[in-house]
């Protein structure tokens, strides 16, 4: 199983090349909705994305309230 | 469907509803495109009422409070129709808000109960603030086997044997407290009676009824006021039935109208405009010759159904279009925030109609509604039956703002008789909203009164009324303020004028097509309503649960980030 960093990885390396947004500027720390400039239904299509990378299904109501990358690693990585 | 106007609270008619349609179907629940749940009203009561009797045993009485946050889902509505047969106050709030913001709200309602799902009640256990929780009963839905709930019930576990009693409200007795989504710190709580429910689900279903086999798809949230009345009271007075979706991913979304053969759906115009700019896509992909024939029977339809809308004729005329939303679409319904007539009027040429209306939490759900008799795009409709329109102090144009009277507003504002004496005078409901009436009896809306301009010429401008100009405005946002409103003058005299604030599309960059396109729109307006300039934004906006922007949020965060001489002149 990969290391919550590899799967932390693999998600901002994901959400930069979807958004075409340059990889360093973001951090796993960050609020994706400003770093990445999406809005609530953008953010679905990247779980959708993420989903479909890592093979598991992450409902929306379990992701209310989520709004930085590494915790939505943990919430992945807690399924793989 | 169930007659009304002989009940006195909505507990006892939605007891009755639950025993005259208790074979019908009232709620499917599905997790993506995998059905979870289907209730008939006779199980839906088999699960309300130990989960009551729990209630009753667990010292929840009459007048009492429960809060309840959670997504859309079967277990809102069995919790609501529990808290009602206690004779209890609904207080729903959004799940939306922060743990933070909940807990104050929590402390501010001084909710008895809380029903809340797992993943919001483990942020509120987070939450620094959580020490300070007064809530005695919590019950927690879907929470994991041997999970830490600080004290919490799991609510699958919260229930008893035998019969709980029914408590019996009268009429002016509390219903629901609910939190109308206003953007500064103090809480607003709308104090809301039975007869408000009562009354606004009687004139909404003389309009719009519900009858048993219509599928309701429940999308808004339910703490909102219109889907507690058209994804619960509405249907289920009717013997209709609900589908929550547990998600809203598009491509399920468009899944559930095919699957369930939805009849009626609420959106906010933000997931109308989406759902717009999809089938345009889809339409500009066709091969030429079939876009040919698809614009004719567009055209076909909108001039066959100009007078009143003829649901089998689309359907026939435009059967491909209809077949997606899963061939049974009666309406959808809209409101909330300002839309854009193109939208609306888009769908009604497909033969869709979008109903759209307006109202307030203040005034329970609607107080105007769009009765297709014609379908008109410019406005939000006419007032619904029993509901009383007035337009104060109208200027020369006959804009004025509106104030309403009738039984579904509300009773007052929770501990803030301050707040209520200035919101409700003499018996009418000063809305903040400014409108007119046009000849037909239909309510055009220009605007909120606090953001009007008077300009030095004495005309009154408002910025929502100008931001039509700029619909479909190729950018992400968009939104029009005063000048002054964003950074209040240091100085008497100081000029008034409009500026646009745009937020652009992910790597779209303001070129000179962009600029002429709004210099062109521009020079469509009188001089005296122009925009002066702009200022290009690069976060999304603030907005309410019902999508509308936060206008003062956004002028304050803008207020700080650029000086006004920022603004780039147009």
């Amino acid at each position: 199983m990969p290391t919550t960093e590899k799967t932390l990885d693999e998600i901002l390396d994901l959400a930069a090349m979807h958004f075409k947004v340059p990889r360093e500027k973001l951090s796993p720390d960050d609020d994706f909705f400003k770093a990445l400039g999406i809005d609530s239904l953008q953010t679905l299509d990247l779980l959708t994305k993420l989903e479909n990378h890592f093979h598991v299904e992450l409902p929306d109501y379990e992701l209310q309230g989520v709004s930085d990358f590494r915790t939505l690693a943990g919430k992945i990585q807690a399924r793989l | 469907m169930l007659d009304l106007t002989k009940y006195s609270c909505l507990g006892a008619v939605l007891r009755d509803a639950l025993d005259r349609y208790s074979s019908e179907v009232c709620l499917i629940e599905a997790e993506r495109d995998r059905e979870k749940l289907r209730l008939t009203y006779s199980d839906f009561k088999e699960i309300a009422l130990p989960l009551a009797r729990a209630l009753e045993d667990a010292d929840f009485d009459a007048n009492d409070r429960a809060a309840i946050i959670m997504t859309n889902q079967s277990k809102w509505l069995i919790s609501a129709y529990a808290i009602f047969y206690c004779g209890g106050v609904l207080v729903p709030l959004d799940y939306k808000l922060s743990a933070a913001e909940h807990l104050q709200l929590l402390a501010h309602s001084k909710a008895k109960v809380l029903v809340v799902e797992y993943h919001l009640w483990r942020a509120i256990m987070q939450s620094p603030q959580f020490q300070a929780i007064a809530t005695k009963i919590v019950l927690v839905t879907e929470a994991p086997l041997g999970a830490e709930l600080a004290g919490a019930f799991r609510w699958e576990d919260f229930k008893r044997k035998g019969s709980p009693d029914f408590v019996m409200r009268q009429k002016d007795d509390v219903a629901c407290i609910v939190y109308s989504s206003g953007t500064g710190g103090r809480p607003k709580g709308c104090v809301l009676t039975h007869e408000n429910y009562l009354e606004q689900c009687r004139s909404l279903t003389a309009w719009y009824p519900f009858w048993p086999g219509v599928r309701y798809l429940s999308i808004l949230p339910t703490n909102h006021a219109i889907d507690f009345m058209v994804g619960f009271i509405g249907p289920f007075v009717c013997g209709a039935c609900v589908v929550h979706l547990r998600t809203l991913r598009p491509e399920f979304v468009r899944d559930a109208f095919v699957r369930y053969r939805i009849t009626y759906v609420a959106l906010v115009p933000m997931i109308l405009k989406n759902l717009e700019k999809g089938l345009r896509a889809k339409f500009d992909e066709l091969p030429k010759w079939k876009r040919a024939l698809l614009d004719t029977m567009i055209s076909t339809n909108r001039l066959l159904t100009r007078g009143r809308p003829n649901v089998s004729l689309s359907r026939m005329l435009l059967r491909n279009v209809h077949r997606g939303f899963g061939g049974e679409l009666l309406a959808l319904i809209t409101g909330g925030a300002f839309i854009e007539p193109s939208t609306t009027q888009f769908f009604y040429d497909l033969g869709i109609p979008v109903v759209n209306g307006y109202g307030l939490t203040e005034a329970g759900t609607a107080l105007t509604l769009n009765d297709l008799k014609p379908f008109r795009a410019d406005t939000v409709g006419k007032p619904l039956p029993g509901v009383e329109l007035r337009i104060l102090n109208p200027d020369a144009e006959g804009i004025g703002e509106v104030a309403a009277h009738s039984k579904t507003v509300m009773s007052h504002y929770l501990d803030d008789p301050e707040l209520t004496l200035q919101t409700i005078v003499e018996g009418w409901l000063l809305t903040g909203d400014l409108g007119r009436f046009e000849r037909h009896g239909h309510l055009q809306l220009f605007g909120r009164k606090k953001n009007m301009i008077v300009t030095e010429g004495g005309k009154n401008i408002y910025p929502e009324d100008i931001e039509t100009v700029f619909d479909g405005l190729p950018v992400k946002e968009y939104a029009i303020f005063a000048v002054n409103y964003i950074w209040p003058p240091k100085e008497l005299g100081t000029r008034e004028a409009l500026v646009l604030i745009l937020r652009l599309e992910q790597n779209q960059t303001f070129d000179k097509p962009l600029l002429e396109d709004i210099s062109t729109r521009n020079r469509r307006l009188p001089d005296f309503k122009r925009v002066g300039g702009y200022l290009i934004w690069e976060r999304d906006f603030p907005r309410t649960a019902s999508m509308k922007i936060k206008r003062q949020l956004l002028a304050e965060e803008i207020g700080k980030f650029f000086e006004r001489v920022a603004i780039v002149n147009l």
